[in-house]
């Protein structure tokens, strides 16, 4: 999975983009250890996911990046048939995956092809090194 | 309390007519547009001393002002989504801060590059605002397009309550018996079939391409005026009697998936509690709608978020399409839609006008009342205007 494009203009794969929401740093540096580490407030041990500054709960701004099982179920998927970028060749699915602590994070199947996607399967994180900048966490059926 | 019931009216309506290639700027749309709206409403340019312009548009109110001799402004503001410029415009004129108001749209969305589509540009033009969970949460993983981010919750929408696409397929249906009789509707010169939706080309699973409204291009314009002033113009007026936004818990663009559940749609409830209290009227005083069919298995789930059915029973509601048609429950989007006319925000509130003046394609007889809604999966919006 490597970006493709014309060769006047390459277009990066949307992963390269950079991590633009700084919030997330954290975030991505952890799987590039594989690792999977999510955000959660310091005072209330709410789950701030997608990151943010303050605890929607307790207002704190005390938070701490803690790391969590990897194990969970499909929540949702979407299949696209049409691509939206040279980087991802069609079919492939997206899914929203339900973690153990009931946080849900946007991913890809590994080794399920999209007529098998159920929503409620048990799925476990993967880590895929794509290049030396750029690692993926993603979800494979639970062992 | 103050109110904005009844404060207000659209005097003027008026569109380009869409295209998928207008061969046009969008500032010549736009300014032709507004000139329009205006000669529709019997007013002039010098009345005018606000305007409200979504910011899809790259247009600067002054520059319009330019174009259409517009010589003084006392309200300019920018402005989002289907029915929130109107409500900047009927609070500007409820307030007394100005007395007519034009909002317009004007967009090159087919032929050039559809607002929000290029998420490296918005990288280069946004900071830390929580559309980045976009960029950093999902472009990675190939969630690229709208479709695919609300295909998420759809998914769940058909999961939870059983769903078929065989109910969702007659939002399609009616919305093209209704854009068929509408010379202004673009798409669909003849009705499809249950048949011909099912055997669409799925695009991004759960959602097929007749799902999904075509962009456009071509402009809006919607003159605002105070209600005392609209009974003396050249159209019958269309009174706001209620206009609001709802936005909840953990909501964002198309991607709420962080709340507890993802197969409703809470703000679409917000808001029409909130435009029933200010109109002081129900979901049973309605008969005629413009909900948002963007993405039409979305209509089913507005039903119920409005009230026109219990939760989990809008795809029953929809099944056969009887209760959308004319004459129906709830005349649905009777110009077609987004689906019929293209996705362009401000054909909904238009429609909604035609209908108070009874020269909708499709009319419902008696339409004393239209509720419009959109901003479905996201920050939702709407109003009720009335005769």
């Amino acid at each position: 999975m490597t970006a493709t494009g014309d060769a006047e203009q390459p277009i990066p794969h949307p992963a390269l983009w950079g991590v633009l929401y700084r919030n997330s740093t954290p975030f991505w540096e952890a799987v590039k250890r594989h690792e999977l580490e999510l955000q959660r407030c310091a005072q209330c041990g709410h789950w701030l996911v997608p990151p943010r500054p303050m605890c929607p709960k307790c207002r704190s701004a005390d938070s701490e990046w803690v790391p969590v099982s990897g194990h969970g179920t499909i929540y949702s998927w979407v299949t696209y048939h049409e691509s939206p970028h040279p980087a991802f060749e069609v079919p492939y699915s997206v899914v929203l995956v339900e973690l153990d602590e009931g946080v849900r994070l946007v991913s890809n199947p590994v080794d399920i092809a999209s007529d098998e996607l159920e929503i409620g399967m048990p799925v476990d994180v993967v880590f895929e090194d794509i290049d030396d900048d750029l690692t993926l966490f993603k979800f494979t059926r639970a062992a | 309390m103050p109110s904005i019931k009844d404060a207000a009216a659209v005097v003027g309506v008026a569109t380009t007519g869409f295209s998928t290639d207008s061969g046009r700027t969008e500032y010549s749309l736009a300014a032709e547009c507004i000139k329009a709206a205006l000669d529709d409403a019997g007013l002039r340019p010098e009345d005018v001393d606000g305007i409200v312009k979504d910011v899809v548009d790259g247009i600067d109110a002054m520059y319009i002002q330019k174009a259409v001799g517009i010589d003084n402004l006392t309200y300019a503001s920018d402005s989002r989504y289907g029915t929130l410029p109107l409500l900047n415009a009927v609070t500007a004129v409820a307030a007394g801060i100005a007395n007519t108001v034009v909002y317009y749209r004007s967009a090159n969305n087919a032929s050039g590059k559809r607002a929000g589509s290029d998420f490296r540009a918005a990288k280069e033009t946004k900071d830390e605002s929580l559309d980045m969970i976009r960029y950093d949460f999902h472009a990675p993983f190939g969630l690229l397009t709208p479709d695919g981010a609300i295909g998420m919750a759809v998914r769940r929408y058909l999961h939870e309550f059983e769903v078929s696409a065989e109910q969702v397929g007659w939002v399609p249906v009616v919305c093209s018996e209704h854009a068929a009789k509408n010379p202004q509707a673009i798409f669909h010169d003849a009705p499809i079939t249950l048949a011909d939706y099912i055997d669409s080309d799925v695009v991004v699973d759960p959602l097929r391409v007749l799902d999904c409204a075509p962009d456009v291009d071509g402009a809006i314009a919607i003159v605002v005026t105070r209600a005392e002033r609209a009974v003396d113009l050249s159209q019958p007026p269309a009174f706001v009697m209620a206009n609001a936004q709802g936005t909840s818990t953990e909501g964002e663009q198309l991607s709420s998936y962080s709340r507890p559940q993802m197969s409703g749609l809470p703000e679409m409830g917000l808001l029409g509690d909130e435009l029933y209290r200010v109109a002081g009227i129900g979901p049973n005083d309605i008969s005629v709608a413009q909900l948002d069919d963007r993405f039409a298995p979305l209509v089913p789930m507005q039903l119920e978020a409005l009230g026109f059915c219990e939760r989990g029973e809008g795809a029953a509601f929809c099944e056969g399409g009887d209760a959308l048609r004319v004459g129906g429950r709830l005349a649905l989007n009777t110009n077609g839609g987004f689906l019929g006319e293209g996705f362009s925000y401000g054909t909904n509130i238009i429609e909604a006008v035609r209908q108070i003046r009874g020269t909708s394609s499709n009319q419902v007889s008696d339409a004393e009342v239209v509720l419009v809604a959109s901003g479905a999966g996201g920050p939702a919006d709407g109003c009720i205007l009335r005769r």
